[in-house]
């Protein structure tokens, strides 16, 4: 399934400054959305980014894409850097790689045509096109996302959210990308909806030999989506793992927890769940716990976690945590 | 079940009328909020009103040649037809002395022309806005008669003729101003709310430092300086109007630009200008059109008074401030005075009225 190393981010940092106090000398803080994240793609693979609201997903996606500058560490996109990359350099690469945003209506232009939107980077990237071209390329990619090609003239807010979606997928599938990064493309759509939007999603991936970051809260999605799995707290990657391992033999608390919090359809064994729950919020990125970030809101944490902070170790093939016991899981 | 047959249930009752409306929709390109601002401003009577008067009064006054002249429109002479207000003849066409040309308001060129049979078509008043009436009943300026309807100024030249003559070159400064104000403005006000940051800061730092500078005194002394004409004044007020529309501008660029369409935008590599253009001008197309009647406004005054401190137009050049002025200088001559004034309080109020209308079609709230 999986072929050549396309993506490398290693000890990525995306920090923003954030004033604190006021008064003549406000002091900046630093939020630490991103801090010290690596993991490889492969072409072809799907990567899901998993962790509650605020962790860091979204911001590492976007700067991977270069949206937001990293405060430091490197991304290298088959083999060249891009976090050094001159302006014009970098938007000759951004054809390769495509985003696709989690509210589909707010992400397209509600004064253009989707015929317009759609076309938007074929115009951007190859002005060379007759028009007549473009538009037939439009309608083509419009009828492989299951829109129909006669709706070219008509406005975003006259379709449903996961026509709109399905219009957001169009147009970054159009410049034929290697990676596409879908910041929670499903979550904002009915049930029934997610299931046809990920099924074009894997029929796309399957034709044209892309990789997909996806980056989601929901591990059901998750499972059903990805090959592999990182699970991020507070701007830190806790485990990672590919999706099997992962939901058969979770190793760090957290993602114990997180598998343990996914509803079960059946009312019965739902209430019958037992183990540990989650409590409690995210601390504050502003202000991270002391040694391991999860402390606080580990059931199993002990003196040393809260002095010294985890490193990811190897506890099995591709399959890393970042817990001092994660023997216990097992 | 396969990816297409997961999608069609969802897109056949859109698709379907899909198909029966879409290639009528390019053709009346009135989108539904449009139509429902058009109507807005339409119901509001006293707005509709006052643009038509306005634009009958502006329509009106771009011919004034052919109004206000000492030139006859057309010259019949020994079976030959000539048009003064196009050409200058000589007066030894028709017969007279002088190389020079006519002067057809001369009780001799008259006869030399009616002596052969020829007639001659006057404008409705055979007064341009320069023209000096040699033969006034009283001394300049002199109270309105059949001749002079509003009279004349402390030049004996025609009042009327120099209303129609300035209130045209007021209405085409204020709309010129105006235009070039809104494009600076826009621009710079673009250029700051995209980027933000240390652009926006410097930005915003320098307009407050230009604002706060007496403009009215800088441009008297620009204008002391060098002899303004038309362009050169609508430079100078160029250089203090721009400010106007920056900050609604910026505001709504500062809003709009981390919009994620206009972040998907970036991402598939969409330069600056065309995000700013495409994707974040027609936003801040509502604020800017708000704006523009009260600009004009303001524009139009600013002409004004700079005529009638006597530091605008060139001397001899009609214009509403100086014939403000003039009414000032000349209390025993009323008709002066509230001629101007009723001229302009009436354009400022239309303009007014027609702003009034548009910003309210514009607001969300109203419906």
């Amino acid at each position: 399934m999986t072929g050549d190393l396309i993506l490398d981010v290693s000890d990525l940092k995306v920090h923003f400054p954030v004033r604190m106090g006021s008064g003549l000398r406000p002091n900046t803080v630093p939020l630490k959305a991103v801090d010290g994240i690596s993991f490889v793609l492969h072409a072809g693979e799907t990567l899901g980014i998993v962790g509650e609201s605020g962790c860091g997903k979204s911001t590492l996606g976007r700067a991977i894409l270069s949206l937001v500058r990293p405060t430091s560490g490197h991304i290298a996109w088959l083999g060249e850097e891009l976090t050094h990359m001159e302006k014009r350099a970098l938007r000759d690469k951004r054809k390769d790689l495509q985003l696709v945003f989690q509210d589909p209506l707010a992400s397209l232009n509600p004064r253009m045509t989707i015929g317009e939107i759609i076309a938007e980077p074929l115009r951007s990237f190859s002005p060379e096109r007759t028009s007549a071209d473009r538009g037939r390329m439009v309608r083509d990619m419009m009828s492989r996302v299951g829109l129909s090609p006669q709706m070219t003239n008509r406005y975003p807010h006259e379709f449903s959210g996961g026509q709109c979606q399905r219009i957001s997928i169009a147009r970054a599938m159009i410049l034929a990308p290697r990676l596409v990064v879908l910041d929670e493309p499903v979550s904002a759509l009915d049930v029934s909806i997610q299931a046809q939007i990920i099924n074009l999603l894997k029929d796309l991936q399957a034709d044209y030999g892309l990789s997909y970051i996806f980056i989601s809260h929901d591990l059901s999605v998750v499972r059903h989506m990805c090959d592999r799995v990182l699970i991020m707290y507070l701007g830190q990657v806790v485990e990672q793992a590919p999706v099997h391992t992962l939901f058969e033999r979770p190793a760090h608390p957290y993602t114990i927890n997180l598998i343990q919090a996914v509803p079960i359809p059946d009312p019965v064994k739902e209430r019958a769940k037992q183990g540990p729950v989650l409590m409690g919020d995210p601390p504050s990125p502003l202000d991270p716990p002391s040694g391991c970030r999860f402390h606080p809101r580990c059931l199993r944490a002990e003196a040393t976690c809260k002095t010294r902070a985890p490193v990811l170790e190897t506890v099995g093939t591709g399959h890393e945590a970042a817990c001092f016991r994660w023997r216990e899981s097992l | 079940m396969t990816q297409k047959e997961m999608a069609s249930d969802e897109d056949i009752a859109n698709g379907a009328h899909g198909l029966a409306d879409a290639p009528e929709r390019r053709r009346l390109h009135i989108s539904p909020l449009n139509q429902r601002r058009l109507h807005n401003f339409k119901k509001n009577k006293r707005g509709v009103w006052s643009l038509w008067i306005f634009l009958i009064l502006f329509f009106i006054s771009l011919f004034a040649e052919f109004i206000a002249n000492d030139k006859p429109l057309v010259v019949s002479f020994e079976g030959g037809f000539y048009f003064p207000v196009f050409a200058a003849y000589p007066e030894t066409a028709f017969g007279g002395d002088f190389p020079t040309e006519a002067d057809y308001r001369d009780p001799f060129v008259q006869e030399l022309i009616e002596k052969e049979g020829g007639w001659v078509l006057w404008p409705p008043i055979h007064y341009s806005y320069q023209t000096i009436n040699l033969d006034p009943p009283t001394p300049a300026p002199s109270p309105p008669s059949s001749e002079n309807w509003l009279g004349t100024d402390d030049q004996s030249r025609d009042v009327l003729a120099r209303l129609i003559y300035g209130f045209r070159i007021s209405v085409l400064f204020g709309l010129t101003l105006t235009i070039f104000s809104t494009f600076v403005g826009v621009a710079a006000g673009a250029v700051q709310g995209y980027f933000g940051g240390w652009v926006d800061l410097l930005f915003q730092r320098f307009i407050e430092i230009w604002t706060s500078i007496p403009q009215l005194y800088l441009i008297i002394i620009i204008a002391a300086v060098i002899e303004p004409n038309f362009w050169i004044l609508l430079f100078i007020l160029l250089l203090f109007s721009w400010v106007a529309l920056v900050g609604v501008v910026r505001a709504e660029f500062l809003r709009a630009r981390n919009f994620e369409y206009v972040m998907a935008a970036r991402a598939m590599g969409v330069g600056n200008t065309k995000i700013m253009v495409r994707h974040l001008l027609p936003n801040a197309m509502v604020a800017t059109l708000t704006f523009i009647p009260f600009i004009l406004n303001g524009s139009i005054t600013t002409l004004t008074s700079l005529d009638f401190l006597g530091f605008g137009l060139p001397p001899g050049s009609p214009s509403l401030g100086e014939l403000l002025k003039q009414g000032k200088d000349n209390l025993q001559a009323p008709w002066l005075g509230v001629t101007a004034f009723m001229t302009i309080a009436v354009m400022l109020s239309l303009l007014v009225f027609v702003g009034e209308a548009v910003r309210d079609a514009f607001d969300p709230r109203k419906n």
